[in-house]
C-alpha cells in the first residue's frame, strides 16, 4: 500500500495511506461539525484535501488566482529577538518588504501586551513615525490585550484564576469586569498614539485568550477607535476557536461572548468596526496533520462564509492546522496555507 | 514562517501589486473586490496583479515603489503618496506627513 509523508500535530514525520488520511481528514471535520456546528465540508473540497496532502512535492503553492494577502503577528520580532540577528526593527521591516516579498508587517516590542507597552508608547510611536518614512508596505501595530496581566501581583485586581477554584464565583466576574476596564482603556490608550503616528493599522492578537472578558476589552477597545480614526485599519486576531467562559455572562451588542466559535466571533468583530479577522484554531498536537487541518478548514469556511469582512486565517505555530512546533515544518505550513485559500476561500493569512 | 506563507499564497508584496491590495484589504474589502479595485485603478487584468514582470513595469512607470531601487526613483513616503493618489484613499502616515509640512498637495 502507497504510504504518503505527512505529519503529526507536533510536527513530527510519519508515514501514512491516503485511506488513513481520508479517515483523519473526516474525523477532524466531525469534530469541526458537531462541537462548532459548522457545516462540513464537500465531496470535492475533501477530495481536493486528500489531493494537496498526497502531493509528492515537498512544498507546495496555491494555483494562480488563489493569492491572498499575507500579514505578519509580532513580525518585528523575528529577525532581531527570535533568530537574534542584530537589525534594528526599522531594518527588520525593510527586509521583509524588499528581500521577502511581505504583503505587509507588523511593528511590535518584545513584551507583546498593550499593559507594557502603555510604559513606552512614545518611543513605540516614534519607531513608527521613521518606520512609516521608509516602508512602501501597510506596517501595524500590534500586541496582545493579555488581561491576566492585570491581576495581583502584576497588576490592581484579584486574580480570577485563583478565586474560581475557590468557588468565589461573584467576586471572580467582578475582577475581571474591572479589568476590562484597565485593559479597555489601555488599548485605546496605546491605539491613539499609534494612530496619531500615522500607523497603517491597529492588531489586538489573541483576543479572548484570558477568556470572554480578554475579548470583550478587545471588542470595546476597537469600537472606540474605529469610531475615533476612521482611516485606521482595525484587525483583531482570536486566541481559540472559542472564547472560554471565565465570567460567562458578558455581551458584546447584546451578543453573549462565551462559547463562541469562529463563525459568530466574526460577526462580533464586525459589530466593533474592526476591517478584519483572524480565525484561530488550535492545533491537537496528539493527532494527524491531516486532522487538525481539516478541522481548521472546516471553522475557517463556517467563517469565511458567513463574513462580511475579510477572513485572515491564522496559520502559524500550533494554529490553523499547523503542528506545534517552534520551527514550523514547510511541507505542512505551505499545504495549510494552500488549502486554506483554496477550500477554506480565505482572503488571506 | 511568513517567507513560506508568502511564496505558497501570498500576492507578493511590493515585488506585485501586494502591498496595495492588502491596503484594501485593510479597508474591508474581500481579496476578490480587493483585486478588482486595485487592477481598475491600474489598468491591468487581475490575473497581472501576481506577477513580477508584469507589475515590475507597472509600479515603474507610475513610480509607486519597487522593490530593487533605482536613481531618482520614488520610494517609503514618496512612493506612498503615490499610491494613495493612485488608490484613492487615505493612507494615515502620509496624512500626518502633509499636515507636517502644512501643505494640502
Amino acid at each position: 500500500m502507497e504510504k504518503f509523508f505527512t505529519r503529526m500535530g507536533d510536527g513530527e514525520g510519519v508515514w501514512m495511506s491516503k485511506e488513513e488520511i481520508k479517515n483523519d481528514i473526516l474525523a477532524g471535520m466531525e469534530d469541526a461539525v458537531v462541537k462548532g456546528k459548522s457545516q462540513p465540508m464537500g465531496q470535492d473540497e475533501i477530495e481536493h484535501l486528500v489531493d494537496i496532502l498526497t502531493m509528492p512535492q515537498k512544498n507546495v503553492s496555491v494555483e494562480r488566482g488563489n493569492e491572498g494577502v499575507v500579514t505578519f503577528d509580532a513580525g518585528t520580532l523575528k529577525l532581531p529577538v527570535r533568530c537574534a540577528i542584530p537589525v534594528d526593527r526599522s531594518t527588520a521591516l525593510l527586509i521583509h518588504e524588499r528581500v521577502l516579498c511581505s504583503d505587509t508587517m507588523e511593528l511590535c516590542n518584545t513584551d507583546y501586551s498593550y499593559k507594557a507597552i502603555k510604559n513606552i508608547v512614545p518611543e513605540e510611536a516614534m519607531a513608527m513615525e521613521h518606520a512609516q518614512m521608509n516602508c512602501i508596505m501597510p506596517i501595524f501595530y500590534g500586541a496582545m490585550p493579555n488581561m491576566g496581566q492585570y491581576t495581583k501581583p502584576d497588576g490592581p485586581v484579584d486574580n480570577w484564576a485563583t478565586l474560581l477554584p475557590e468557588g468565589k464565583i461573584k467576586e471572580a466576574m467582578v475582577a475581571q469586569e474591572e479589568a476590562v476596564e484597565l485593559c479597555k482603556n489601555d488599548m485605546i490608550f496605546i491605539g491613539s498614539a499609534m494612530a496619531e503616528a500615522g500607523t497603517c493599522g491597529i492588531q489586538f492578537d489573541t483576543s479572548g485568550a484570558s477568556g470572554d472578558a480578554d475579548a470583550l476589552a478587545a471588542l470595546e477597545a476597537a469600537k472606540v477607535l474605529s469610531r475615533k480614526y476612521p482611516n485606521l485599519s482595525i484587525t483583531m486576531g482570536m486566541a481559540n476557536e472559542f472564547h472560554l467562559g471565565m465570567h460567562g455572562k458578558l455581551k458584546f451588542e447584546g451578543e453573549r461572548i462565551a462559547g463562541q466559535y469562529p463563525a459568530k466571533q466574526v460577526k462580533s468583530v464586525e459589530a466593533a468596526g474592526a476591517h478584519s479577522f483572524g480565525a484561530v484554531i488550535n492545533t491537537n498536537s496528539s493527532k494527524s496533520f491531516a486532522w487538525n487541518l481539516s478541522r481548521s478548514l472546516t471553522y475557517a469556511k463556517e467563517a469565511t462564509r458567513v463574513a462580511d469582512i475579510p477572513v485572515l486565517v491564522n496559520v502559524g505555530m500550533g494554529v490553523g492546522g499547523i503542528p506545534l512546533t517552534n520551527t514550523s515544518p514547510t511541507d505542512a505550513t505551505t499545504r495549510a496555507a494552500k488549502a486554506m485559500l483554496e477550500i477554506g476561500k480565505a482572503d488571506g493569512l | 514562517m511568513a517567507v513560506m506563507h508568502e511564496m505558497a499564497a501570498g500576492m507578493g508584496g511590493i515585488r506585485t501589486a501586494g502591498d496595495l491590495v492588502a491596503r484594501m484589504v485593510m479597508k474591508g474589502m474581500k481579496i476578490s473586490a480587493a483585486k478588482e479595485y486595485v487592477a481598475n485603478k491600474l489598468g491591468c487584468s487581475v490575473f497581472d496583479l501576481s506577477d513580477s514582470y508584469k507589475m515590475k513595469e507597472i509600479r515603474e512607470s507610475l513610480d509607486i515603489g519597487t522593490v530593487l531601487d533605482r536613481p531618482h526613483a520614488s520610494y517609503g513616503m514618496a512612493a506612498k503618496m503615490r499610491i494613495a493618489e493612485l488608490l484613492d484613499i487615505k493612507i494615515p502616515s502620509v496624512e500626518l506627513f502633509k499636515k507636517k509640512l502644512g501643505k494640502s498637495f
